[in-house]
């Protein structure tokens, strides 16, 4: 099934990704072209067979509820792109 | 033999007898990097000064009688994936460019805990995303055998900065084959541990299910060190093993009577190089000379490895890239530029279709997110990121992501009844040897398919290794891949060993010009 640049378009939202024209017509064409090649996996009957998500299959591990030394909120706050002495900062959220 | 030419083992029975200091012999790697890394490019960071101050302190500590950790103050190099306390870690990506971590990964705490000598962080793909070191966002790197074409990828240079004797071993990780490939490509050593294993924390990560840290070396025995340096369970990592480790140098010598190898039928199909089949034909000659006997076995779903990979990967990718939003650390757009366009499309819209137009333009916030992964994100770790949210989007995450992970269970089910009947399985590592710079650049499923025979180690969670076994025609290295099942890495090791010591391959190098 092919793609289109319509839903390349809605999937760069969800990506949080801004594409320019010239990338979404690449990615139109590109993504197509792995989505035809992965769509071989329909020809295997996969019925009754249980998803296999993790190759050790490991559950629920747990750990002491113990409070423990964490990270510095100085140390967390270094790399922040835009701060304050307390927060990290972004452009407004409400209003204008 | 000067020391740079040594294997890394050797070079620590040498520190230990005296007859080098750990300072000369990072001296000697330095000069070697000055001299060859302009034309290699496998190097991002070199650390000069912490690598001498380093080696200067174990050459005290070791005149002062005092114990030495297992890596015994040889030089080594790590991937720029690994979080190094203090020191840029960038994925090779305009993303984390100016990215100090906070911590050090557990692996790079235990190499400092085991002696090893730090000289620098090595290129890769972007995220370790891509089969040739062609997607770093700073430098391309050059494979040491021939400087036209790739060292493969995603650990190019941790390869690479081996093969030009750089370094004697590195720590590289694999998610596809990204430790084994650029092994099998520059003509090195390379191990993919169980998953597992090795603690992924401080790896920064790409498929989490996937992802594994490991070693790559001249020699079965540099490899079986340094695994044993990094290997073991980590609290700090849910999904390592509490499995014991067991000492991996002990059982390097055993001999192979009694070794069953499994030949994939599968392996042998169309798209094999005949000079790599015959290498690998002519391995398999050794191994029974060794005493090993050879049966013949069949994965009749690894034909659908790639296809099953390129979904869980990108997937599992594109929720882990999540967190680069311009705001907690690494590259944030122009936020003025960013508000001025805004502006100005909610403008334009206003005038087209009114107030409702207008507020469909994206808010500030999903902007700034949207223009910071547009600008800091290279092509290759863009087109993951959007198949991977693709797959995962409502109304198909069943008829992909499902049905691949489906998929992958029938993968692991294969090597399950394989196992039953052989104790290791022997093939190549690549189809092909390193291509030209470039080459593959434009057609994306072209570089997806040089994974064939390596992806399926990581999905169904195996141990698996590349050594050295044939240099082509043209003098390209060629790779024979091991695969064992999960937590038998000694096995692994113990036929590579056995190997390279009635082979001489991994003794071969490339002249450097």
């Amino acid at each position: 099934m092919a793609l289109t640049r319509a839903e390349v378009e809605k999937v760069s939202l969800l990506a949080r990704l801004r594409l320019t024209d010239v990338e979404l017509d690449r990615l139109t064409s590109e993504l197509g072209q792995i989505v035809h090649f992965v769509e071989q996996l329909s020809e295997l009957d996969t019925s009754g067979v249980a998803p296999l998500a993790h190759a050790l299959e490991a559950v629920n591990v747990f750990a002491e509820d113990e409070v423990r030394p964490s990270l510095d909120r100085e140390l967390a706050l270094a790399n922040a792109p835009k701060r304050d002495d307390e927060c990290y900062r972004v452009p407004a959220v409400l209003g204008e | 033999m000067s020391w740079v030419d040594a294997s890394a083992a050797q070079l620590r029975q040498d520190l230990e007898a005296g007859r080098v200091s750990s300072v000369e012999l990072t001296r000697a790697f330095l000069d070697q990097i000055e001299r060859h890394d302009s034309n290699v490019g496998a190097f991002l960071l070199i650390d000069s000064e912490g690598a001498l101050r380093q080696a200067a302190a174990i050459d005290a500590r070791r005149a002062a009688g005092q114990s030495i950790g297992v890596l015994g103050g040889v030089p080594l190099a790590i991937k720029d994936i690994l979080c190094t306390a203090g020191q840029p870690t960038t994925c090779g990506s305009r993303m984390l460019e100016r990215y100090v971590p906070p911590y050090d990964a557990t692996v790079v705490s235990r190499l400092k805990a085991a002696d090893a000598v730090i000289v620098g962080k090595v290129n890769l793909d972007e995220f370790a995303m891509g089969g040739s070191t062609e997607n770093s966002a700073f430098k391309l790197t050059r494979n040491p055998w021939d400087l036209d074409r790739i060292p493969g990828g995603s650990s190019g240079g941790s390869a690479a900065c081996i093969a030009a004797s750089m370094v004697p071993w590195s720590i590289g990780t694999d998610t596809g084959g990204s430790i084994r490939q650029p092994a099998a490509l520059c003509g090195v050593t390379g191990l993919k541990p169980t998953y597992g294993r090795v603690s992924r924390y401080g790896l920064v990560a790409f498929a989490s299910s996937l992802d594994q840290a490991g070693p790559l070396g001249r020699s079965a025995e540099d490899v079986a060190l340094l695994l044993q340096a990094i290997a073991g369970h980590d609290p700090l990592d849910t999904t390592s093993a509490n499995v014991p480790v067991p000492d991996y140098a002990a059982s390097l010598d055993k001999p192979l009577e009694g070794l069953t190898l499994g030949v994939v039928r599968e392996h042998f199909g169309e798209g094999l190089d005949g000079q790599i089949e015959a290498a690998v034909r002519e391995s398999l000659r050794v191994f029974e000379s060794l005493g090993a006997k050879l049966k013949d076995v069949s994965l009749p779903h690894s034909k659908y490895g790639i296809a099953t990979y390129y979904i869980i990967a990108p997937c599992e990718a594109s929720s882990n890239l999540a967190r680069y939003d311009g705001v907690h650390y690494g590259y944030r757009t122009d936020e003025k530029q960013m508000l001025a366009e805004l502006e100005a499309e909610r403008n334009e819209a206003r005038v087209r279709g009114g107030e409702r137009a207008a507020d469909a333009v994206d808010s500030p916030l999903v902007r700034l997110y949207r223009r910071t992964r547009a600008e800091g994100f290279g092509p290759e770790v863009k087109r993951r990121i959007m198949l991977g949210t693709y797959a995962l989007s409502a109304g198909y995450y069943d008829a992909y992501y499902v049905k691949a992970l489906q998929v992958r269970r029938l993968i692991r089910g294969d090597y399950d009844a394989a196992f039953r009947d052989v104790d290791l399985i022997v093939g190549p590592t690549t189809p092909t040897p390193a291509f030209r710079l470039g080459e593959k650049l434009n057609d994306p499923l072209a570089m997806y398919l040089e994974d064939l025979y390596t992806v399926t180690a990581n999905l169904a969670g195996l141990a698996a290794l590349s050594i050295p076994c044939g240099l082509t025609a043209n003098g390209l290295p060629i790779g024979l891949h091991l695969q064992a099942p999960p937590f038998q890495e000694e096995r692994l090791l113990q036929a590579a060993h056995r190997f390279q010591r009635v082979t001489d391959w991994h003794l071969r190098r490339p002249r450097l010009t």
